[in-house]
């Protein structure tokens, strides 16, 4: 009985949940005067989905945008790792005066949103000539308290003799970091990435800010253009396009779910 | 030993960690092939001083010297000697292979030829080939071929030690420091492991530290002991001296299991008090003068009556332990508990008697004073040293 109330429940929050996105699917079907007719029906009876899709993908240039979100994400991933974790190391494992000082001033930094500082971003980018470059879009995020915070945590855990041991092995603090941290890392840079890739995919605010091409736009951007692009009330394809865009998240979402969960569960460092 | 013979100098090392003086004034020299163990109980320093020696920690004072140079600046890297870590310290994400090559990767090859796709150049590949062999060789030696594509999760403790032991052999150091490498072992293969390390070192040939809280394992393994307490050596000798010629009532207490009896004692008209018995004579010592008389167990003998010299006690218990029996004693009226080291044979009759008597031979008797540093009772009977 508990079992088939808790089972009600948990599907009802799912069906609340997954709503929006069914929805979105059965209305990027639909044509143009179906989805204005009154009442609720998910399968579309006339099937005009290759007629939105195909706007969807020729308004705009959808693949180039696809294209500048893959590319802005993967490399502020990998800035981001590339930053953080040598930070991470010297915080947690490296004995200096102020490290605790030190620490907790970038901590003091997750306090500080983007918004708070993206004016001075904006007039820095512009003085510079990066507006409307895809660098621009990448640089303010390279460096990720967040993620100094993450591999922090992890670097702690790693037992002080792993790290006394590729020091007499011959390894300087730099292959320390590339060559023992970083391979053993993957659990907490894989947990980090789903963060940081869904936070930059989805981030329609600072590109909004910075960049007015559309060739130069990251998806949540694209739509916005191409809602402008698109005047009139043409939701069959305004909905075909926010499923090509969200589309690439969700798989993505769903291939780093196994790499979070393994990472959450992953332990036995020890060597 | 000369000190200029010696392989590894450590020269009047400090270290404090905060307010709290962790080594004081440590002096230690091993001469080429020697094989010192640094022993002493938990937090006394032994850890430290070994780092100390390896490079990975700085001393406040003092000074490391290999070989006769003066390696107190050098980094860990440049000094050239392998550790061994009680965790094993392995890299997880490396094969048996992988990690002991790396450390050999590290030393003959630059930045720009351990890059990937550079073992495609043919002088990077033929270094590759030669690290292969050797450790081929290693692994050969201490019989972990099997293992060596295996990663540290997949092996057993013991293999993980072997795989350890590898790393450092591998690149012919010229020093081993080992820091309780046996400690995470199952008591057989600990025994074990200890002749396997000693073949080593005699094979590698190599100076070699060993730290251990293992009073037996140093007593069995090396050819000088040193007993560290309280951040200072109480004592550095072979390990037959440390154990019949202790300078320190901690040095005798804490090497020998079981532990050294000790009665506290006072002289009185030139003999030896304990309790209100009269228990030994002839000590050139003041009237007065209370100590610590130290009788190693298996030098206490037993007896059935009363006679001058004999100190009466009562049998608590014995303990069987197969080829001998301890016997354990309570000195009366309120001396302290002792222990009686015996062939099974004679604790058999025990029992049978109604009262119980201990003495020792005066050559058996270790004295200490009221700080604990030994008095020299007799000349002392000195059986010759180990030749080292």
């Amino acid at each position: 009985m508990m079992r088939l109330l808790r089972l009600l429940v948990l599907s009802a929050g799912a069906a609340l949940v997954l709503f929006p996105f069914v929805f979105m699917i059965s209305t990027s079907l639909k044509s143009q005067s179906e989805v204005f007719s009154a009442g609720l029906q998910l399968i579309p009876v006339t099937w005009d989905a290759a007629e939105n899709y195909s706007k969807a993908f020729s308004r705009i240039p959808m693949l180039q945008v696809l294209g500048n979100g893959a590319l802005v994400c993967a490399l502020i991933v990998v800035f981001q790792v590339l930053f953080a974790l040598p930070a991470a190391y010297a915080l947690a494992k490296l004995r200096f005066p102020g490290r605790d000082a030190l620490f907790a001033l970038v901590m003091l930094g997750l306090l500080v949103p983007i918004h708070a500082i993206s004016i001075p971003l904006y007039a820095a980018a512009r003085v510079s000539g990066l507006l409307n470059t895809l660098a621009v879009l990448i640089m303010p995020f390279t460096l990720s308290v967040f993620a100094i915070f993450l591999f922090r945590q992890f670097v702690k855990a790693i037992p002080d003799d792993l790290i006394l041991a590729a020091r007499s092995d011959g390894l300087s603090e730099s292959a320390i970091v590339w060559r023992v941290l970083l391979p053993n890392a993957w659990p907490a840079a894989s947990a980090f990435a789903v963060f940081s890739v869904v936070a930059h995919w989805n981030d329609l605010y600072w590109p909004l800010i910075a960049i007015s091409k559309t060739h130069l736009a990251t998806p949540p951007l694209g739509l916005l253009f191409f809602r402008a692009a698109e005047v009139g009330d043409d939701y069959g394809a305004l909905m075909a396009a926010t499923v090509v865009v969200t589309a690439p998240l969700v798989l993505f979402f769903l291939f780093a779910q196994r790499l979070f969960i393994d990472g959450m569960t992953m332990t036995g460092l020890k060597g | 030993m000369t000190q200029d013979r010696a392989a590894l100098h450590l020269r009047g090392i400090g270290k404090s960690f905060g307010a709290t003086r962790v080594l004081q004034g440590i002096d230690l020299a091993a001469a080429p092939g020697e094989f010192v163990a640094l022993v002493g109980p938990s937090g006394c320093g032994k850890s430290t001083l070994l780092r100390i020696a390896a490079g990975l920690e700085a001393p406040d004072e003092g000074a490391v010297e290999l070989d006769g140079l003066d390696v107190t600046a050098m980094r860990a890297a440049d000094r050239d000697m392998a550790m061994v870590f009680q965790s094993y310290a392995l890299y997880p994400h490396l094969t048996a292979r992988q990690n002991m090559a790396l450390p050999l990767l590290m030393r003959r090859l630059s930045a720009t030829q351990r890059l990937p796709f550079a073992h495609l150049v043919p002088g990077v590949r033929k270094r590759l080939t030669a690290i292969g062999a050797e450790v081929a060789s290693a692994a050969d030696l201490l019989r972990i071929t099997p293992l060596l594509d295996r990663k540290p999760a997949q092996m057993s403790g013991g293999q993980r030690q072997r795989v350890a032991l590898g790393r450092a052999l591998v690149r012919h150091p010229r020093a081993f420091l080992m820091d309780e490498p046996l400690s995470n072992l199952d008591a057989a293969l600990r025994v074990h492991m200890r002749g396997e390390i000693v073949e080593l070192h005699r094979r590698a040939g190599v100076v070699t530290l060993y730290v251990t809280h293992d009073q037996e394992e140093a007593l069995g393994m090396a050819d000088r002991i040193a007993v560290m307490l309280g951040g200072r050596i109480l004592q550095c000798d072979t390990p037959g001296v440390v154990y019949r010629d202790p300078a320190h009532v901690d040095v005798a207490t804490f090497i020998g299991s079981p532990r050294i009896n000790l009665l506290p004692a006072r002289i009185e008209g030139g003999r030896a008090m304990v309790g209100g018995t009269h228990f030994a004579s002839g000590l050139a010592l003041a009237d007065g003068t209370a100590l610590r008389l130290g009788i190693r167990p298996e030098n206490l003998r037993l007896h059935a009556s009363a006679a001058p010299g004999r100190l009466p006690v009562r049998l608590v218990r014995c303990e069987y332990l197969g080829a001998e029996v301890h016997a354990h004693l309570h000195a009366e009226p309120d001396a302290g508990p002792l222990i009686a080291r015996m062939p099974p044979a004679e604790a058999a009759t025990l029992a049978a008697h109604p009262a119980l008597f201990v003495s020792a031979e005066p050559a058996h008797l270790l004295a200490f004073d009221a700080e604990g540093y030994r008095l020299r009772l007799h000349s002392p009977a000195r059986e010759p040293a180990h030749a080292n």
